[in-house]
């Protein structure tokens, strides 16, 4: 089995109106009982907007704390999931129904074996 | 004594014929493939297998000149390199390295030769739907491909594609990177997923020969090399996959395109138009081969893009001179491919056929509300059309709109040759 990140890359601007969340958010729920029921959940969340982001950097000794993202753009990280997959077509399979569900693209990325560390 | 009626020099009975490294050459090119897929299944690695498959070749270049040609040189290439791989986990692997002990437990259970044919297709199948995963770019797909089923060396492919070699290099690496880090699959894809998937095959197998067929920049227009191997992979693919019309089709219409290669240039290398070729040139086998392929595949009456465009060139080839042409036969056929693929390019060789049935001045009117500005064939196409409506003027600055694209030398030599045809100076 290989762990896969799938990451939703969002829009900053205005929240969806509620129906649209609501379909979004059954969809979602879906999706996720059948990660579940597979054996591939891990872990998924979704994460406030942007602006609510920290970033900490030391630079020589100092500690530099500065308000919002890391990367300043018009799309950011609005959510997660870490699923466990025996090959990426499955993790795709799971992406595929992610990016239907949320309308948005969904990047899948493998983590290292833990034996690689 | 009949063994004293040989000449002097000649080997004496039993002595297997000289093997040279042209005849190891020989069967690299045609059995790399069929030995990096199996050795692939085997080891559970691209990289394993490659390493394994090219040591079994460099000991095949040592060894077959003095004990001859094996009786079965798949077979030999095979065992060795699977020997050699088990051998080198023996060294490298530890006792606690779980997947080398898994993988040789496993190599070990495997039958040393590919005894069914059955497995064996299944592996080159494999393999080619891993080097065409839509996961890899379509670049990284036709330099793996290349590479692991056409057994072409990095300096070979990059050189088909005018890329530096350390580019190409690279390009294969993270290829292979990302199948073993993402787990891109070894495997056929599941009913469902294999038309789209064989899409990408078909795809990538063409763009092999188109690149051989029409060098996108360079001095020759025809890459010979290349249009061989784009044959040689839709063979194997009709080999395994002989239910798949579109597979067939494509071979069709590799095989049409290439039986008229000899007449497709002039003894001095420049382009010849089919209109204007001389027939008796065309490849009479190929032709028939192709034609017999598009009846076999539009029997199914699953036609698709491949097939149509097959059928179009089956056409052509069936006509003894340009005039005798079906034109609407063709056009026809047009009709249909444009409803499966409605793309300006498709469009434009469309309007050619309109040309021929309804005359230049309808088949311009179309071509001029095609988005194709940047496409020199689009401009060629439009001159063609002006010329032969005796706008002079018009068609030389089309000409020029052509010429200013156009990348590969002979097919800029033939559009300098029109040019200079209408030139009104």
């Amino acid at each position: 089995m290989k762990q896969y990140l799938l990451s939703i890359y969002q829009p900053d601007g205005p929240i969806p109106s509620a129906d649209v969340l609501e379909k979004v958010g059954r969809e979602l729920h879906a999706l996720n009982e059948d990660i579940k029921a597979a054996g591939s959940w891990v872990f998924t969340g979704g994460l406030h907007d942007p602006a609510s982001a920290t970033v900490v950097r030391v630079r020589g000794g100092e500690v530099l704390t500065t308000d919002g993202p890391y990367v300043e753009g018009k799309e950011h990280l609005g959510g997660l999931w870490v699923v466990n997959a025996p090959d990426l077509d499955v993790a795709l399979g799971w992406a595929e129904r992610a990016s239907r569900a949320t309308t948005l693209p969904i990047e899948v990325r493998p983590f290292h074996d833990r034996a690689e560390y | 004594m009949p063994s004293t009626d040989r000449p002097a020099g000649h080997p004496p009975p039993g002595t297997p014929p000289a093997v040279t490294a042209e005849d190891v050459g020989r069967v690299f090119r045609s059995e790399y493939g069929r030995a990096v897929a199996v050795l692939t299944r085997v080891l559970g690695s691209i990289d394993a297998a490659e390493d394994a498959v090219q040591e079994a070749f460099a000991a095949a270049l040592r060894t077959w000149p003095q004990t001859g040609m094996p009786p079965s040189p798949p077979g030999w290439v095979v065992t060795t390199a699977r020997n050699r791989a088990i051998d080198r986990l023996r060294r490298e692997a530890t006792r606690e390295d779980r997947q080398a002990q898994a993988v040789l437990l496993h190599a070990q259970l495997q039958p040393a030769e590919p005894t069914e044919e059955g497995p064996v297709r299944d592996d080159r199948l494999r393999l080619l739907f891993t080097c065409c995963h839509p996961a890899l770019s379509t670049a990284a797909q036709v330099a793996l491909t290349l590479r692991l089923l056409g057994g072409l060396t990095t300096a070979e492919i990059a050189r088909a594609f005018l890329v530096p070699e350390p580019t190409m290099a690279q390009r294969i690496v993270r290829a292979k990177a990302k199948i073993r880090d993402a787990g891109i699959p070894y495997r056929v894809p599941r009913e469902a997923d294999l038309p789209d998937r064989l899409r990408a095959v078909l795809a990538v197998v063409y763009l092999v020969y188109n690149e051989g067929w029409s060098a996108s920049s360079g001095a020759e227009l025809v890459r010979e090399d290349l249009c061989a191997e784009a044959i040689r992979l839709g063979r194997l693919l009709v080999e395994l996959m002989p239910d798949e019309p579109e597979a067939v089709g494509l071979l069709a219409l590799m095989l049409l395109l290439e039986s008229r290669r000899a007449a497709r240039t002039s003894p001095g290398g420049d382009l010849v138009l089919l209109a204007e070729q001389d027939r008796g040139r065309w490849d009479a086998a190929l032709v028939a081969e192709g034609q017999r392929l598009v009846r076999q595949c539009l029997r199914r009456d699953r036609p698709g893009p491949y097939q149509l465009q097959a059928a179009i060139n089956a056409v052509h080839s069936e006509a003894v001179t340009a005039s005798d042409t079906d034109w609407r036969q063709v056009l026809a056929l047009y009709d249909h491919l444009l409803a499966l693929s409605p793309t300006p390019v498709v469009a434009l060789h469309r309007a050619v056929a309109v040309a021929e049935v309804e005359g230049p001045a309808p088949a311009l009117e179309l071509v001029d509300h095609l988005d194709l500005g940047d496409y020199h064939v689009f401009h060629a196409v439009r001159a063609d059309l002006l010329r032969r409506l005796g706008r002079r003027q018009e068609a030389a600055g089309a000409y020029d709109a052509a010429l200013a694209l156009a990348g590969n030398a002979r097919e800029r030599a033939f559009l300098e040759r029109r040019r200079a045809g209408v030139s009104t100076t």
